[in-house]
């Protein structure tokens, strides 16, 4: 039995975000029309163009893996009753990391070099993450104001290292030269050297194994340990914490470091994994599209892992989308992102009194 | 190199960058005295800018610009209203919702409807904004040595006038109408707004369209004036740059814009140090891009400490049963 006025589970984690991406998607086909495209014509080719072969599933679920990552870093943040809106900058940062080790230690075998580089990517993110959050914590500096300067601040300082430290000289393009050593696969070059079985071309590897792993262990932080605990109690009500012995401005600090690891492991999947490189602005709005994924799956990891496909799909539906009309640009992506924010988010309860009546009638 | 902190250029370039600033910063001053935290300014400022850029040159007509921009800012305003006020939402997350739908919504529509993958052509001089000489320009101009100062507060657009009068129109209205005691008690303590027999609600509707309005000058300030045409992102984090100084000025009209100048201060002398060298080094471009940025850090992180916001900002209002 539920309690009166509250409704049904499968409701409430179900029903409402269904509809609520219903509506998105009506405010997404306004946009179309908009632009005289026909919006279930577009909608097709997104879909088709996502789950219609296995490349496009390949690329699914390479970007789903980045957005695991920062959707588990805003919800980490979520819980401790933070919004870390600098996903972007520390996953940026955290490319930084992953270089370093990755070009500095090519000498070392990979099984010792793979995991040094993704330690090195987790503490560089996770430092860009603490020192919003020891602000926060120490100093009161606005968390969400401090994060978006934290992301333009990466943005200029990794154009400044990837140009003058990374670029190997005489070399035009602005990117490091190739990561050997901490080399993770993908699935292409593992299907074509170990099966000799050709795959179609993507960057999808096998760092997607790492966010389900990752996803998980969130779930069992957040949820089956003392500090998950500490963390979530603060989240809720950092008076009624202190109470009980936590000190909140200890689990800002460390929530803050924790997410900004989270948001770190973009680097494993981009440097280490896809591009073999450290590339400028290689991290490409995964930061900001954490937020709606962890708005979306109602900050719970599973949640998180189908939301961050959904975002998959977005994202590759976008680009084969900009393929097919020369004029739609890739920038339609970032409105569907605002407009799910925005109804899965900000109106998320513009459903509930209809739904409560509805189920409500018989009783009243 | 240390003429360019006190050089009359650097000065007056001070008031232009100042100016979107200051009115994005009375924009959220305006919408968080009611209790409505606002995240979204940079949003609509970009959203206005596009607008005034776009049809500025449809209309070839600054004033069309102009309200053309407040039109789209206040719509977006309307939205952020209606998720906080009406929904009840999460107020940071439905501004965030609307910087993506602005930054994406600029980007798409003005691909579409001039085919230049985001920009839009550079505006006419019929379609920019009249700018202000003040009385015996030439004259004084002419004098050695305080000449040169003479365009720190002359020869501006007028809408750099008009922003640096909205300070103290906005800090009388707020102290010392009843609109604006009803405004700052909203946002403190709305219970006993609402007990008192004014609406809630149409307090915190009222605050934000002021908001968008402001932003939307800021906007068509950023585009028509500043730069002459639309261009991707060129807010650059203005509208969080204004909620700092907001945050630093201890939300008040007088002390947000010395902050204000303070920042636009900081963005001239980093346009002015461009392959300026100190000691036979070149410093590099991105440091000084950066300086604005880890000066907002540093001035949140050291020197507040007792900025206290509204007491009701961010929480949504639900009447009693």
């Amino acid at each position: 039995m539920t309690a009166k006025g509250e409704l049904p589970r499968w409701v409430d984690i179900g029903v409402i975000p269904l509809l609520n991406l219903l509506l998105a998607l009506v405010a997404t086909s306004v946009i179309f029309l908009l632009i005289r495209e026909n919006p279930i014509e577009c909608l097709a080719i997104m879909l088709k163009g996502a789950v219609g072969s296995l490349k496009g599933w390949s690329y699914l679920l390479y970007y789903a893996t980045n957005f695991i990552f920062t959707g588990l870093c805003v919800a980490v943040a979520f819980h401790a009753g933070l919004f870390n809106i600098g996903g972007e900058g520390q996953a940026y940062f955290a490319g930084l990391g992953a270089a370093i080790v990755g070009l500095n230690l090519e000498f070392l075998p990979w099984p010792i070099v793979i995991p040094l580089a993704i330690l090195a990517s987790i503490l560089f993110g996770a430092f860009w993450g603490f020192v919003p959050g020891y602000l926060q914590a120490k100093r009161g500096s606005h968390i969400v104001i401090t994060t978006i300067m934290f992301n333009f601040i990466a943005s200029s300082l990794m154009v400044y290292l990837i140009n003058y430290w990374f670029r190997p000289v005489g070399k035009m393009a602005v990117e490091s030269r190739e990561v050997t050593g901490a080399y993770i696969m993908t699935f292409r070059e593992i299907a074509r050297q170990f099966f000799d079985y050709r795959l179609p071309a993507s960057p999808l590897n096998l760092t997607v194994f790492l966010a389900l792993i990752v996803a998980w262990a969130v779930w069992y932080f957040l949820w089956r340990t003392k500090p998950g605990y500490e963390l979530r109690a603060v989240g809720l009500n950092s008076e009624a914490a202190v109470y009980a012995g936590i000190k909140p401005d200890r689990i800002i600090m460390i929530a803050m470091a924790i997410s900004g690891g989270l948001a770190g492991l973009v680097a494993v999947n981009e440097v280490l994994g896809a591009q073999h490189r450290l590339l400028l602005e290689y991290v490409q709005g995964a930061g900001f599209v954490g937020i709606a994924v962890a708005l979306m799956g109602r900050n719970h990891p599973m949640g998180i892992v189908l939301a961050a496909m959904l975002f998959g799909l977005l994202y590759q539906g976008g680009t084969e989308l900009s393929f097919a009309k020369a004029h739609i640009n890739r920038d339609m992506v970032v409105v569907i992102q605002g407009l799910i924010i925005l109804f899965m988010g900000a109106l998320e309860q513009a459903f509930r009194p209809a739904l409560t009546a509805f189920f409500f009638r018989p009783e009243d | 190199m240390f003429d360019i902190f006190f050089s009359p250029e650097t000065l007056s370039s001070t008031i232009r960058m100042s100016v979107p600033l200051v009115l994005a910063c009375l924009a959220g001053l305006w919408s968080e005295r009611s209790g409505i935290v606002d995240i979204g300014l940079e949003g609509k400022m970009l959203a206005a800018a596009f607008t005034a850029a776009a049809a500025g040159f449809y209309f070839q007509s600054p004033w069309l610009a102009v309200l053309s921009a407040i039109a789209v800012s206040i719509l977006f305003s309307m939205i952020h209203g209606y998720a906080s006020i009406n929904q009840r939402g999460n107020q940071v997350v439905s501004g965030v919702a609307i910087n993506m739908l602005a930054a994406g919504l600029a980007v798409v529509l003005g691909n579409e409807w001039f085919k230049e993958g985001g920009r839009t052509p550079p505006l006419p001089a019929e379609a920019k904004f009249p700018v202000f000489y003040m009385p015996g320009f030439d004259a004084i101009q002419s004098i050695p040595g305080i000449g040169p100062y003479l365009n720190i507060v002359s020869g501006h657009s007028v809408l750099v006038y008009l922003a640096f009068l909205l300070v103290p129109v906005t800090a009388w209205a707020l102290a010392s109408t009843r609109f604006g005691l009803r405004l700052r008690a909203v946002g403190e303590n709305p219970h006993a707004v609402d007990t008192a027999g004014i609406s809630v609600s149409l307090l915190r509707y009222q605050a934000v369209i002021i908001a968008g309005l402001l932003c939307g000058l800021a906007g068509t300030y950023l585009s028509v004036a500043l730069q002459g045409s639309f261009v991707r992102d060129m807010s650059a984090g203005r509208g969080f740059m204004a909620l700092a100084a907001l945050i630093f000025a201890n939300w008040r009209a007088w002390p947000a814009l010395w902050a204000c100048l303070l920042f636009g201060y900081l963005q001239a002398v980093g346009l002015r140090m461009q392959g300026v060298k100190v000691a036979n080094v070149e410093i590099p471009v991105q440091f000084i891009n950066m300086l604005p940025y880890v000066m907002t850090v540093v001035l949140l992180a050291g020197f507040i400490g007792k900025s206290i916001p509204p007491r009701a900002s961010g929480i949504p209002y639900t009447k009693d049963r």
